[in-house]
């Protein structure tokens, strides 16, 4: 079997119930799995981007390209994996602050990953940072030690490098 | 003039040439069988149960080209067209199937006869609709008109909700459709197919590999076109036989579990395989890992998804068959291989389909060849299961679109509903029905319209008391542990077709095949049923085991 691969597609869709629906069963029903998904509204209201974290062999990733791009709400189909992209991820963090030593130290920290303080409670705090995957694993991975109470990741978004045409 | 959503998509179907539709009427649905009432142009033809309905849309479509379309109501109406629908699905079957859907308040409720049918249906069709609203029922008819029928065709379904079908609005059928995220790929990249010739020119052992994909793009007269100029062996798929002559000495005839020796053979020992609109399918290469293991492989599939899905495509050509063919057909000349086409003449006369008469038995190839023998020009519709592929091996087709029968999704039951619809689609025409006793009873009720309308639809049943194809392998695989395939307790069924009011015959000895045949011949006001009684434990060979490499194929039992 050759090499299992992450990859990101990007894929436009027609902003319309049920889209969403139909990319996703088109996973579910071949047993594919999505290791993260991100939708919303473009600047063109009628276009939804869907960002999609998938991974598998290369014949894998060409079904799942090529059944992408069959769907016949889907304007285009991207593998962003293909060329050069920035990516980007927002994790939420609320670590446990049970003394003032202890929350100085979670700010310190947090000013090493560029991480913005969004809440702040007698015993938690709440914490945004923003990267790619690697910085915010090894973010996860630092707070941890002082007790994650909670945590939301939205997911993947990303786009090619440069003009597009 | 303001016009109710119901009678807007009436004349829709109008607009998009519909002459049938099959339908089963039922509360959701209410105000669309309603509009059609008063209606000439669209004939409703009542079905007795919507698999039927659906399935008599498909054999519309298989025997025409054209999109055939089925009605239903909400709720299980909705879901017994699902058989139907996914049938068409597998065989890329241009259909678009309505569905009346509860109304618009109403949905999510769990209202009465309520059924979410674009969640049930979405992994079986090409695209679905659900309307709320009257002012979009002509765009969305006209979008699933045009998406069932072009690229790979497919099922369309659009769901309606009843306030949409009686609400009114004004009627503007559009002109042109232009969906910006659906423009299917119909030219062949030109690089591509000069690949493709040059492999051609190459190649010692080269052979043709033609599927439905063929027939379905009305590509027939380029193949053939391919076929001579190249003088190329040609096996041709159960979906695409009589896409070129059976009866020609280049073709080796079907391939696969039940196909010809001579066609695996040639695969395994190929050095290029041109396929063309057909897929690799499981029931054709057998084990993959033994599948051509010297040929180089050019694809040629109107689906980019189907290319390299199963094998390896050294030459892949996204693109319409037919204008894929036209393109190639310039590129190519009469191929340089007479070793090869001797060799596959050797398997051809060494390895013919044959069966061995046994004492006075009806043998079921008998009947088969009987009925090539005297209906060779019909619409032969096939049911699934061993007389599927009987009919398959011992009926030569030589034209397109004569062979009806679901290939891809198997389904019992298809054959007597879609050859009401390839009757009423091509009246001038003689459909024979073969069908098994098993499959024959899962659509029976379909006999009902079919008297009604006096078609004359020639009805042959392969009775063997058994579920036959199970219990073959049953009999080669478990140890003849015959579990629940024993159909002794079947009906006389000519008599159950007396009782419906058609002509109902019997036959059980070999001499009497032909009388009955001929007989049937000349009864036109209605259906006519014969029930062959045919050897009970006859199997059929050639056979490749499931999961074997085609060079394992087992030539018969003695």
């Amino acid at each position: 079997m050759d090499k299992e691969e992450r990859h990101i597609f990007s894929v436009m869709v027609e902003n319309r119930f049920g889209v969403l629906a139909r990319v996703v069963s088109l996973f579910s029903g071949r047993g594919f799995n999505i290791d993260s998904l991100n939708v919303a509204e473009t600047h063109d209201k009628s276009v939804s981007q869907i960002t999609l974290v998938t991974h598998g062999n290369a014949q894998i990733i060409e079904q799942i390209y090529q059944h992408l791009n069959r769907l016949i709400d889907v304007i285009e189909v991207t593998d962003l994996s293909a060329g050069t992209h920035v990516e980007r991820e927002i994790v939420l963090i609320k670590v446990a602050t049970d003394n003032a030593q202890k929350r100085t130290e979670i700010l310190q920290t947090a000013e090493v990953f560029r991480g913005r303080v969004i809440d702040m409670k007698p015993a938690s705090i709440v914490l945004e940072v923003t990267g790619d995957e690697g910085k915010l694993e090894a973010a996860i991975n630092i707070f941890n030690t002082y007790g994650i109470l909670e945590l939301a990741r939205t997911g993947k978004i990303a786009m090619m490098r440069g003009a597009t045409n | 003039m303001e016009l109710s959503g119901a009678q807007i998509l009436v004349d829709s179907l109008k607009r998009e040439g519909v002459e049938y539709i099959f339908g089963v009427n039922g509360g959701a649905a209410m105000p669309i069988f309603d509009a059609l009432y008063d209606e000439n142009d669209v004939k409703l033809i009542p079905m007795r149960h919507e698999q039927g309905a659906s399935h008599a849309a498909d054999g519309y479509a298989r025997a025409t080209g054209k999109v055939g379309v089925a009605l239903a109501t909400s709720g299980p109406g909705a879901t017994n067209l699902v058989t139907g629908i996914a049938t068409a699905y597998m065989d890329s079957i241009p259909m678009v199937a309505i569905t009346g859907q509860v109304f618009t308040d109403f949905i999510g409720s769990d209202a009465f006869q309520e059924c979410d049918v674009i969640g049930v249906t979405r992994p079986i069709c090409k695209h679905s609709y659900l309307i709320k609203n009257c002012e979009e029922v002509a765009d969305v008819v006209a979008e699933a008109f045009h998406i069932a029928s072009t690229g790979k065709q497919g099922p369309v379904i659009i769901d309606i909700a009843k306030d949409a079908q009686r609400n009114k609005t004004t009627f503007k059928y559009p002109e042109t459709v232009d969906i910006r995220s659906y423009k299917p790929q119909v030219n062949g990249d030109p690089t591509q197919i000069a690949k493709a010739a040059a492999l051609i020119k190459e190649a010692k052992k080269p052979m043709l590999y033609a599927g439905g994909g063929v027939v379905l793009a009305e590509a027939s007269e380029e193949l053939q076109e391919l076929t001579l100029k190249t003088q190329i062996p040609i096996t041709v798929t159960l979906m695409g036989l009589g896409a070129f002559p059976e009866t020609h000495p280049l073709a080796m005839e079907m391939p696969g579990m039940h196909g010809s020796c001579c066609a695996n053979y040639a695969f395994t020992d190929a050095d290029l395989i041109i396929a063309i609109g057909a897929r690799f399918d499981d029931r054709v290469t057998g084990d993959l890992s033994k599948f051509a293991p010297n040929a180089k492989k050019i694809h040629i599939d109107i689906d980019a998804s189907c290319i390299g899905k199963n094998v390896q495509v050294d030459v892949p050509i996204v693109g319409d068959a037919k204008n894929v063919l036209t393109e190639l057909n310039k590129l190519v000349d009469t191929a340089d291989i007479d070793p090869w086409r001797d060799q596959i003449q050797e398997w051809k006369q060494k390895y013919p389909f044959e069966y061995e008469q046994k004492g006075n038995k009806v043998m079921p190839q008998y009947v088969i060849e009987k009925i090539y023998e005297h209906y060779s020009d019909a619409i032969v519709v096939a049911d699934v299961g061993q007389h599927q592929m009987w009919a398959a091996q011992y009926f030569k087709f030589t034209k397109p679109r004569k062979w009806l029968n679901s290939g891809g999704l198997g389904t019992m039951g298809f054959s007597l509903p879609a050859a009401i619809g390839a009757q009423l689609g091509c009246p001038d025409e003689t459909v024979v029905n073969i069908n098994g006793d098993g499959s024959y009873i899962m659509t029976i009720q379909e006999l009902v319209p079919a008297i009604t309308m006096k078609l004359p639809l020639k009805i042959f049943i392969i009775n063997n008391m058994y579920l036959g194809m199970v219990r073959q392998w049953q009999e080669l695989f478990h140890s003849k542990r015959y579990s629940a395939v024993d159909y002794h307790d079947n009906p006389d069924f000519a008599l159950l077709a007396q009782a419906f009011g058609a002509t109902g015959l019997r036959v059980e000895h070999p001499e009497d095949v032909e009388p009955a045949l001929l007989k049937a011949k000349g009864i036109n006001d209605g259906p006519v049923v014969i029930d062959f009684i045919v050897d009970e434990e006859e199997n059929v060979f050639p056979m490749v085991p499931a999961g074997k490499g085609l060079g394992d194929v087992i030539r018969g039992l003695s």
